[in-house]
């Protein structure tokens, strides 16, 4: 249905095409608004629509006004900028590593930030307070390690995706590790580790908003650049573009949106690596419409999940992780027969 | 004088000497064949011309400056490269791939967008590819394929153009095609040409002068029917061949068989 509708659209020029694009793009806005109106909207508490606005408005003094603006409000944020962060990183590092599974676990990020993580949950649960910064700084110092260890004379991509298997499974053992010795601590560690929302609130927001504002700015600026080094290294530096500059700095950009998103939500998983696919199914390779339309649908998919998650077995809430990788992985699989 | 020249280039992988030492001047206005068996370094000598490859000593010149000195954008608005076996991702359609070209004139986001939009109807033009503008690269034939990388880098406006092997993979229609729109490109927008060709009758044909490389150094260069001799062939690729001039006077060749001991330049290649 989506190729013939695809299709009429390509047959007829590149204006269309262009058109087609600028279409996609606005579905997944409509997607992401929608995402934090039902958001806003839904919960265990039901509030009338006029008390939203108003709570928004206003930031009334009235116990569902309060709900709104420091409970449903701030998490939705959070969640549209961790959707935001984690598939733009996503998008970045399928076209500097030239793989197109790459996503932010491939550079270390998850591993980095989970050992980081449990280490603070596990071992000074007194000072959980510090488990963002904490996990912030392992996940970059495991991106810097990759870094570090595929370097030989300058960066291949196929050194930098084996490298991150193998620190990912060293401190992976770390992890493991952990949680046999502490068995008995594991449970906020568990939450951590299939990434939440729950409890989110406004310091979050503050935490990963200059992240995403400054790797958006960067990401978008870079569009052309990545367009340039999907046609190989050796055509991109031919065109004048400094290969390894690019692939440095845009790798740094992605470790930042994925470090800052992991690092407030815990290792959600997939988003990174299923919205910048479906987004390219949709508009195609061009950077220039693929990371906003990447941008916005991970924002969508995130608070819509979310949503989901905390009102389907209402009143317990269930880590949007699990649902995200319940519903991801087949939808990756079936992206995957499709396009062979 | 000379548009590009290679000092004394040398490069080596470790300790494996792939160039040695070696010289070439390109003239404005030229096409330049490079022959060599497998291994003898021509894609390693184009690679070091079009600075995709650090070269251990020795210089090479562009306009008689280092292309050390250049910006990577100045050095693709003087040189552009086909590169073997390109791939083109995805969707992309012939005009995308051909904008790209224009790559290193823009800065941030902006161009002078009336003249990047007359240089990509230049350049389909001159492949006669206007056609095909709005299809995919990876829906064309290998021809039309090879015919689009040309485009892009024609986009760039070089005045030298570095080709390698730009032939192979193609059949006998196409690759006629191929050569004649090099040659079209040499005699109408007067771009130096340097390539590495496999078919001797085709760089006796389409080249000015040929190169001819043995282990990393230059064995011999001058005009097709100097250089592509019995001697030569026997010597550099181990093969007797006959040789005949054709109506023009190019040399026309034949392998017969191999030479009975196998020569010098072959044993380099195959250890």
């Amino acid at each position: 249905m989506i190729n013939k509708v695809k299709q009429v659209f390509d047959k007829s020029g590149s204006v269309n095409r262009t058109m087609w694009r600028i279409l996609v793009l606005l579905i997944f806005a409509v997607i992401a608004l929608s995402g934090i109106v039902v958001g806003l909207a839904k919960g265990a508490v039901n509030v009338p629509a006029a008390t939203i606005v108003q709570a928004i408005l206003t930031n009334g003094a009235g116990v569902q006004e309060q709900i709104i603006w420091n409970i449903r409000l701030p998490r939705i944020i959070v969640g549209a900028l961790v959707g935001l962060n984690l598939a733009l990183a996503g998008a970045i590092l399928q076209a500097v590593m030239k793989n197109p599974l790459a996503d932010p676990h491939i550079i270390g990020i998850s591993s980095g930030a989970g050992l980081a993580g449990i280490i603070v949950l596990v071992l000074f649960p007194t000072m959980e307070y510090l488990l963002t910064p904490v996990a912030f700084v392992g996940a970059m110092a495991a991106a810097a390690l990759i870094y570090l260890l595929a370097w030989k004379g300058g960066i291949r991509p196929i050194r930098i995706v084996l490298a991150g298997v193998a620190v990912s499974a060293f401190l992976g053992s770390g992890i493991s590790a952990l949680m046999v010795l502490y068995s008995d601590r594991v449970h906020g560690a568990l939450m951590w580790m299939v990434g939440g929302l729950t409890a989110r609130s406004w310091p979050h927001v503050y935490i990963i908003l200059p992240y995403s504002i400054c790797g958006s700015l960067f990401a978008f600026w870079g569009a052309k650049r990545l367009n340039v080094l999907s046609l190989g290294d050796e055509v991109a530096r031919g065109l004048g573009l400094k290969v390894e500059f690019t692939r440095l700095l845009m790798t740094a950009v992605a470790a930042l949106l994925a470090a800052s998103a992991v690092s407030v939500v815990g290792l959600l998983g997939f988003v990174g690596l299923i919205v910048p696919h479906a987004a390219r199914l949709l508009v195609g390779a061009d950077y220039r419409f693929l990371l906003p339309a990447s941008a916005l649908l991970g924002m969508g998919v995130v608070t819509l999940s979310d949503t989901l998650a905390r009102t389907m077995f209402s009143p317990i809430e269930i880590p949007v992780g699990i649902l995200m990788a319940f519903v991801g992985a087949p939808f990756f699989l079936f992206l995957l027969r499709r396009e062979s | 004088m000379a548009i590009l020249t290679a000092d004394k280039v040398s490069v080596s992988f470790g300790d494996k000497v792939i160039l040695r030492d070696l010289s070439l001047a390109i003239e404005q206005g030229e096409i330049v064949s490079i022959l060599g068996p497998n291994g003898s370094g021509k894609s390693t000598f184009l690679k070091a011309l079009s600075r995709n490859l650090k070269i251990q000593t020795g210089s090479i010149l562009l306009d008689g400056r280092n292309i050390q000195g250049f910006s990577a954008k100045e050095m693709a608005c003087h040189l552009a490269t086909l590169h073997q076996a390109s791939r083109a991702p995805g969707d992309l359609t012939v005009r995308d791939l051909i904008e790209y070209g224009r790559f290193p004139y823009q800065h941030w986001w902006k161009g002078n967008e009336k003249e990047d939009r007359l240089v990509v109807e230049w350049a389909l033009e001159q492949t006669s590819l206007s056609e095909l503008a709005s299809r995919r690269v990876n829906t064309l034939s290998g021809g039309e394929q090879q015919r689009a990388w040309i485009a892009m880098a024609l986009a760039q406006k070089p005045r030298i153009l570095l080709l390698d092997e730009p032939t192979t993979y193609l059949d006998l229609c196409h690759q006629l095609e191929i050569m004649e729109l090099i040659t079209q490109l040499n005699k109408e927008q007067g771009i130096s040409i340097v390539m590495v060709l496999h078919d001797m009758n085709h760089a006796a044909r389409y080249s000015d002068r040929v190169a001819v490389l043995c282990k990393g150094s230059l064995y011999d260069s001058g005009t097709p029917v100097d250089t592509i001799t019995p001697t030569m062939l026997r010597e550099v690729f181990g093969v007797e061949a006959d040789i005949w001039l054709d109506n023009k006077g190019r040399p026309v060749c034949l392998a017969q068989s191999l030479t009975a001991s196998t020569s010098a330049c072959k044993q380099q290649s195959e250890d």
